[in-house]
This record gives structure tokens, C-alpha cells and sequence, in this order.
């Protein structure tokens, strides 16, 4: 019996409601169709949180209030209380990103986070974002941020560039790093599930594995989606504490 | 409450927390993160840093090169850099220098000089 094995089939968009405007495929996908599920129960787990503020928090309160101050804390200890200013957004980022990453770990579902279009577009809004805040808060000032403090003339033609470049590849790192942990994650728990379903009776100790690499996916998942959103906050750091 | 109040009452709350703390302003409170965690985090996140930077600068090299048809100069400059700047990352984060473009402030943060700039 051939083996037949395809783990990236899981990553196929495919159009649930076909749009189209002009030549411009607006069709609304699978990937679109979990990005409104995990924003809608990201929006009910804080709104029902909050709904009865309740002195001993119920399940669904601590659950919001947990992520609530787990961002809020972040950004205190990362950005100062400056940095409050900007909780919505890093807020909205980490529920985005956490639910996008565990609603891909239930079986027939779809990783979002698995798309590089994906995190590559909220990598670079958080860059392009980040830029501008520093541009707004300390103007021309901001471009002294691409030169080291105390070093001779003559290297600052070295540094500066490389400077520069390790700053533009921030999105790059940002992006790729979610996106890769995902796909390879997913496409790992595709190939032993396939083996597990090829070899009958033998098949119990892929299967074992792939429960085990589930849990680690979980981890993974949560762990991504908190690096991703603590790197958002270094870099807004980086833009507002200039100094 | 509207914005402002907000902002303002939160201030308050701050004096009032660093004041509790032994005059020490927030942000050097002692805080103690969870190691492990943060370990692994960490971990994951340097991976990627020395690899991506190689592979974007050489990526914008190439378009250099092509705009400016100066094949292959901007290139090979351009790759040397990249492993520059990708080694400059993962230093900079190691040392955790603020993680700060400029590598400056590591010891202007720690005497904790706040300055609010706007």
C-alpha cells in the first residue's frame, strides 16, 4: 500500500463564499472564516469577562482578566506606563495571534498564523506603526537612533548601515518566526497523523507521538504568541524611551 | 470617565506606587519574571535572527543591483553586512542592552534617569 501523505494540504485556502470585485478575488475563506471566529470569541471572553465584575472572578472573568493584565504587565515592565497608552493594540495583537494558534490546533481547522502573508502584514504594521511613533514623538531626533553613541567618525560609516539593516529586518525576523513555528509544527502532527492512519496496528506509536506533539504545539502556540507580542512591545520601547 | 482623567488619576496611582516603593520610580521595581518561561521564549526567539538578516540583506543588495545595474557589487557588500547586522541582533539581545538600534542607555537606564520627552 502506497503511502500517501500530503501534510501541506492543510494549508490550502480554499473559498467558502466566492466574491469577486472586477479581477480582484475578495472570496471569503477558509483562513478568513477562522480569523472572524477567533476574533469573536477573543471579543465575547472579554466582553462576558467584564460584563459582572464579579469580586471572585467565574471562569470566563479570570480567563479575561488573566490575559488583561498578563499584556498590561508586559508592557509596564517592557515599555513603562508610557507605553499604556498603546495596551489596546498590543492587546488586540495577542488575542489575535494566541486564538489564530490554538483554533489551528483543533482537528479540520485552519491555521491562519501559518500564512507568512498573514503575520508578514502584522509584522509590518507593527513596524511601520512603531516607526511613526517614534518619528511623531521625538521627530528628526529619531533618525539618532540608527547612530551608536561614542564611536569615531570613521566607523559610523560602517555602523550606521548596519544599523539600518537591523532595523528594516525586524518585520522580516518578527514574521517569519511565527509563521515558521507554525508550519512546521502543523506539518510535523500532519505526517505522523498520516503515518498513524497508513500502517494499521503499528500505526499506535506514531499516534502516541503526534499526542505528544500536540502538546507541545500547545505550548508552542501560546509561547509564540507571547513572543510575538513582546517584541511588538521592545520595539515600541525602543520608539518612545529613545534614550 | 473620559481620557484625560483617566490618565490623570493613573499618575496618581503611580506616585503612589513608587512612593510605597521606596521612592524608587516603577520601572525598576524589582520584578521577578518567570524564569523558565522566559528562558524558552527567549530561546525561540534568537533562532531565526542571524539567518533572516543574511537572507534580506542579500534579497535588498540584489535589488540595489538591479536598479542601479551595479551587478554584483551591491550584492556581496550587502551580504557581508547582513551577517553584521544579523550577529549585532543576536548580541545585542544576549546582552540585553535594551535591545536598542544605537546600543546605547544600557547603564543610563539602570541609574534609572526617566526622562519624559514630549
Amino acid at each position: 500500500m502506497a503511502l500517501e501523505l500530503h501534510p501541506l494540504e492543510q494549508f490550502v485556502i480554499k473559498p467558502i463564499v466566492p466574491l469577486h470585485i472586477g479581477k480582484i478575488d475578495i472570496s471569503f475563506t477558509n483562513s478568513a472564516l477562522l480569523m472572524t471566529i477567533a476574533v469573536l470569541l477573543a471579543t465575547v471572553i472579554v466582553v462576558i469577562g467584564t460584563r459582572r465584575e464579579e469580586l471572585v472572578p467565574g471562569r470566563v472573568q479570570s480567563l479575561g482578566e488573566l490575559a488583561y493584565e498578563f499584556i498590561g504587565n508586559m508592557i509596564d515592565d517592557t515599555v513603562g506606563t508610557d507605553g499604556q497608552r498603546y495596551f489596546p493594540f498590543v492587546f488586540t495583537l495577542f488575542m489575535f495571534i494566541l486564538f489564530g494558534n490554538m483554533l489551528g490546533l483543533i482537528p479540520y481547522g485552519y491555521t491562519f498564523t501559518g500564512q507568512i502573508i498573514v503575520t508578514f502584514a502584522m509584522a509590518a504594521v507593527v513596524f511601520v506603526g512603531v516607526t511613526l511613533i517614534g518619528i511623531w514623538r521625538h521627530g528628526w531626533h529619531f533618525l539618532s537612533f540608527f547612530v551608536p553613541h561614542g564611536v569615531p567618525i570613521v566607523l559610523l560609516v560602517l555602523l550606521v548601515p548596519i544599523e539600518l539593516l537591523s532595523y528594516l529586518i525586524r518585520p522580516f525576523t518578527l514574521s517569519i518566526r511565527l509563521f515558521a513555528n507554525m508550519l512546521a509544527g502543523h506539518t510535523m502532527l500532519a505526517i505522523f497523523g498520516g503515518f498513524a492512519a497508513s500502517i494499521g496496528i503499528l500505526g499506535l506509536l506514531p499516534l502516541g507521538l503526534d499526542v505528544l506533539i500536540f502538546f507541545l504545539e500547545l505550548l508552542v502556540a501560546v509561547l509564540q504568541a507571547y513572543v510575538f507580542t513582546i517584541l511588538t512591545c521592545l520595539y515600541l520601547n525602543d520608539a518612545i524611551n529613545l534614550h | 470617565m473620559d481620557e484625560r482623567e483617566a490618565r490623570a488619576s493613573l499618575k496618581e496611582l503611580g506616585e503612589r506606587l513608587a512612593k510605597a516603593r521606596g521612592g524608587l520610580p516603577p520601572k525598576l521595581a524589582p520584578r521577578g519574571a518567570p524564569p523558565t518561561q522566559d528562558a524558552l521564549a527567549f530561546g525561540l526567539r534568537i533562532g531565526l535572527e542571524l539567518v533572516v538578516a543574511v537572507v534580506v540583506s542579500v534579497a535588498i543588495g540584489w535589488a540595489i543591483d538591479r536598479w542601479l545595474g551595479t551587478k554584483p557589487a551591491a550584492m556581496v557588500v550587502m551580504f557581508f553586512l547582513g551577517i553584521a547586522a544579523g550577529m549585532w541582533n543576536v548580541y545585542r539581545a544576549v546582552t540585553g542592552m535594551g535591545m536598542k538600534v544605537g546600543a546605547r542607555g544600557g547603564k543610563a537606564d539602570a541609574t534609572g534617569d526617566d526622562e519624559d520627552e514630549d
